[in-house]
């Protein structure tokens, strides 16, 4: 046996790879849950206790989950009904009803789902009713009948919570949080949202059925933690990992890297500008993928050229792709913003400028006719590289149209310099503008 | 060739088949493959590639995905009208016929979510499952919510599914103002003048030698190159063009070695296109016949500009009136069009510049009375006020060469603006003898 053992551990180095990123994708693709998650202790401690007055004790209670995007709200949610349910009485009696604002857009909607999700479609049947509280009055009394005298609690999770405020009269936020009010019925309304003035969304009545407890994900990391929830991120586990020798190396690989200068000083880059996970995850996913058979480590460089690929300019990437003429145009504005203090501007204006360039010049090679710029006018306007100032105002001559440059000194200046072969005398034309 | 594909998650010899079919594309397709990861294994959840058109975004991903047999729902904005119809393509693709009764009439997207949830475990995926949406600008004008699921649709659904998003414009455009899922961005740089000569090469026409093609598609490029790179459209230009590249070569006037003399021969034929075809004001058919036209009259006819129309004679003073309200200030008219203006000092008059060139700012706004004091002074006859001028006034509107204003509150007559450019007016002012560049202040 021991034997085998060992001849397991050393696979192929392809399929250790293979297994390497199987597991590592999960957790920074699929979201995996932590089997501890990092930082959050106090709010895990506190949902958690929450969630079991409601779980165990029978008790109603409602609670918002408010952090930015991608802070880990869905993630703790889960963790912490994961170890709910560890409990085998709350898991045999504890119904869960998931929400999301993006999907159930109405009440109407909504309402289906939860008859559904209760398992209640049959119940309710054909039913017609007055209003949603009786609605919900009733799908809430189903759930008593049956065998057990007591009431079975639910936990209603809405996700995207604040997108609920937005449903005609509140209705189902004002039914949800009365009942959480009421002790009929043990019931928990747990809110998920990214806006911290969600308060300021509710209605007054909605408000004043809320029990007013919000749970805020603020990261509180320092860099020095931060370090160390990378390198916790890109480890295999050493109990679990099959070929024992590559978990090995790759650990220590994963150790000198987070040790890299190069390295740190990305990762201080982007904790400075972001410190959620799922930032981290992004880059990280980045990196990862450059691992292959031939290159079985994450090295320094492919974190440097993933954190390279983020911050670049997605529109400057669009300009290195202009035509020449289209480029000219966007000089030709460039000047006309200058003169004219940003004032908007029609192609008649931009065509004008353009010749005045070509003037100076005495070689025809721009010469294009007015049409063929208009071509190249519409194809800047599709690409929203500029905007029209009153889009209800498609009535005027499209040469008179006028529109807005949305590019910003830099990043035309960027894609100046960028720009393959770009011609001397238009570059020179270019410089007079930022002079 | 140039570089080829490698994963280890797929079978050599067809990435090597992949890679010969995307040229000037390895690196983009390495990139998303290695996204993408072996089959079983979980990818981004939503990926959004971005880049000009026709620089291979769809090409790179539905070769991939096909050749690869991987299994995928491809759907372009622009062909569905509600998401609804999207919906039920994507379940089509990925699950079958069966499904899509399932979706009630007009779903919502908590009916696809739940669809999908539950064909999950009946077919479950052990291989990725893609879903392509191309234009997906499209996608901000649809309802609101449809862009965020989708992009967090993995964590919405517990599939193992990736979404790509395909588009001409940057991310920056797309996010909603509350946030969202943000996905991986992977730019698609435009080909080279180089990479465009290659691939457009690779068109090659039975008849003739390869090396005679690139040559062409070299001509080509030399003309196009500074106002187009849509590899697309420099295709179609290339297809319809060629026999006539080729003439003095059929007619064994040329040797095909001789380039300089194929070159003088075809250069100003391609401008020509580039002024018609290029602007869609002939189409493709029309194009050719031209130039069947061509060869049996011999000489080159003037093919721009805009669709003549036919319009009556009073009705061509009218516009002109109409152009010379719209770009003149009414304070100068009485220099214009009065004979015996008495004293104005040419100075004073001439007192103008640039900024306030009324060719650059556009046609200004006038009344119905000046249009007709202009319009009485500059045709020549005397013509009664009838009612027949307010019905061409009204049919020049219908033609949009006019365009009228609302009613002002204050005022309650209508306003007009001149809505045709100067060439335009200057060849209907031909037509009836009058020189309206004389009279445009513009142009003193
Ligand atoms: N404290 C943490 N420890 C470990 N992983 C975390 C932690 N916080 C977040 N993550 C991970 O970060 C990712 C994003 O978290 P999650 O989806 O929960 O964010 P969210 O707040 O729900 O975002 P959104 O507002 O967009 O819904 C997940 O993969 C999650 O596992
Ligand atoms: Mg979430």
């Amino acid at each position: 046996m021991s034997k085998r053992k060992a001849d397991d551990s050393h696979m192929p180095i392809g399929e250790s790879i293979s297994q390497a990123q199987t597991l590592l994708r999960e957790r920074l693709c699929h979201q995996r849950l932590p089997t501890r998650p990092e930082g959050v202790a106090s709010q895990h401690k506190h949902l958690l206790e929450l969630l079991k007055r409601t779980a165990v004790h029978g008790e109603s209670n409602s609670v918002l989950i408010v952090g930015p995007r991608g802070s880990g709200k869905t993630m703790l949610l889960r963790c912490v009904l994961a170890e709910l349910l560890t409990e085998a009485d709350v898991q045999k009696t504890l119904l869960q009803v998931h929400l999301n604002g993006l999907l159930q857009t109405d009440d109407r909607i909504a309402l289906k789902e939860i008859t559904r999700q209760l398992s209640l479609e049959n119940v309710v049947g054909d039913k017609v009713f007055g209003s949603f509280a009786e609605n919900l009055a009733f799908l809430l009394e189903a759930l008593k009948k049956g065998d057990r005298s007591s009431s079975r609690p639910v936990l209603f999770i809405l996700d995207e919570f604040d997108l609920f405020a937005h449903h005609k009269n509140q209705t189902l936020l004002y039914n949800l949080l009365d009942v959480s009010q009421s002790a009929q019925t043990p019931v928990a309304v747990v809110g998920l949202t990214c806006r911290l003035d969600v308060l300021e969304l509710l209605e007054k009545r909605v408000k004043s059925r809320f029990s007013h407890r919000q749970i805020h994900l603020l990261s509180s990391l320092t860099f020095s933690q931060y370090l160390q929830v990378v390198r916790a991120q890109l480890q295999l586990p050493d109990a679990t990992f099959p070929d024992s020798k590559f978990c090995h190396d790759w650990n220590a690989s994963v150790k000198a890297l987070c040790e890299d200068k190069s390295v740190e000083e990305v990762l201080q880059r982007q904790f400075n500008s972001t410190k959620d996970f799922r930032s981290l995850h992004r880059l990280l996913m980045v990196s990862l993928c450059r691992v292959s058979a031939s290159n079985p480590t994450i090295k320094p460089a492919d974190l440097v050229d993933a954190s390279r690929l983020f911050s670049a300019d997605s529109k400057t990437n669009i300009l290195h792709g202009l035509s020449i003429l289209e480029l000219c145009l966007i000089i030709a504005m460039k000047h006309l913003n200058d003169i004219y203090d940003r004032e908007p501007f029609n192609l008649q204006m931009v065509y004008n400028e353009f010749k005045k360039f070509l003037q100076r010049k005495s070689h025809s090679m721009y010469n294009f006719d007015q049409p063929v710029v208009m071509k190249a006018f519409e194809h800047l306007q599709q690409l929203e590289v500029i905007r029209p100032v009153d889009v209800a105002a498609t009535r005027a001559q499209r040469e008179y149209q006028l529109v807005r440059l949305m590019l910003d000194h830099t990043q035309i200046m960027e894609a100046l310099q960028k720009y393959p072969q770009c011609p001397t005398d238009i570059k020179q034309w270019a410089d007079s503008a930022f002079a | 060739m140039a570089a080829c594909l490698q994963h280890t998650g797929y079978d050599q010899e067809r990435l090597l088949h992949v890679s010969d079919k995307l040229p000037c594309r390895v690196f983009q397709a390495g990139t998303l493959l290695s996204l993408m990861g072996e089959p079983s294994q979980y990818s981004y959840p939503s990926i959004f590639l971005y880049g000009h058109r026709s620089t291979g975004k769809s090409h790179v991903v539905s070769t991939l995905l096909q050749e690869l047999e991987l299994p995928h729902a491809t759907v372009s904005c622009v062909e569905c009208v509600s998401a609804g119809l999207m919906f039920e393509r994507v379940l089509l693709a990925l699950f079958g016929p069966d499904t899509t009764s399932l979706l009630p009439r007009s779903p919502s997207l908590s009916d696809f979510v739940r669809i999908y949830r539950q064909q999950c475990p009946q077919s479950p995926a052990n291989q990725t499952r893609f879903i392509v949406i191309e234009k997906a600008e499209l996608l901000r004008d649809m309802d609101a919510n449809l862009l965020p699921v989708l992009l967090r649709l993995q964590e919405l659904i517990e599939d193992n599914v990736t979404v790509i998003l395909l588009s001409e414009i940057v991310w920056d455009q797309f996010r909603p103002n509350t946030g969202c899922f943000e996905p991986l961005l992977l730019h698609f740089p435009d080909y080279s003048k180089g990479d465009l000569q290659q691939i457009l090469s690779q068109d090659i026409h039975p008849s003739y030698s390869a090396e005679l093609y690139s040559a062409f598609i070299n001509i080509l490029l030399g003309v196009f190159y500074s106002v187009c790179r849509d590899l697309r459209e420099l295709r179609h230009l290339a297809a319809l063009n060629f026999s006539k590249f080729c003439e003095p070569l059929k007619e064994g006037k040329v040797k095909e070695s001789d380039t300089h003399k194929l070159w003088r021969n075809i250069e100003p034929h391609l401008k020509k296109a580039m002024q018609t075809v290029y602007l869609r004001e002939v189409s493709s058919v029309q194009w050719e016949e031209l130039q069947m036209e061509e060869k049996e009259s011999g000489a080159m006819k003037g093919l721009s500009a805009h669709a003549h129309v036919e319009l009556p004679y009073y009705s061509k003073f009218l516009l002109i009136a109409a152009y010379l309200a719209s770009y003149n200030p009414a304070r100068t008219d009485r220099r214009f069009f009065l004979k015996h203006h008495g004293k104005i000092r040419k100075t004073n008059f001439l007192k103008k510049h640039e900024k306030t060139s009324n060719h650059l700012l556009g046609p200004k706004p006038f009344p119905l009375d000046r249009l007709l004091a202009i319009f009485y002074s500059v045709v020549d006859s005397r013509v009664a006020p009838t009612a027949s001028i307010f019905s061409q006034i009204s049919s020049l509107v219908t033609l949009q060469l006019l365009t009228q204003l609302g009613h002002d509150d204050q005022l309650d007559a209508p306003k007009y603006k001149c809505a045709v450019a100067l060439d335009f007016i200057r060849a209907i002012s031909r037509t009836v003898n009058f020189d309206i560049v004389k009279y445009l202040y513009d142009f003193l």
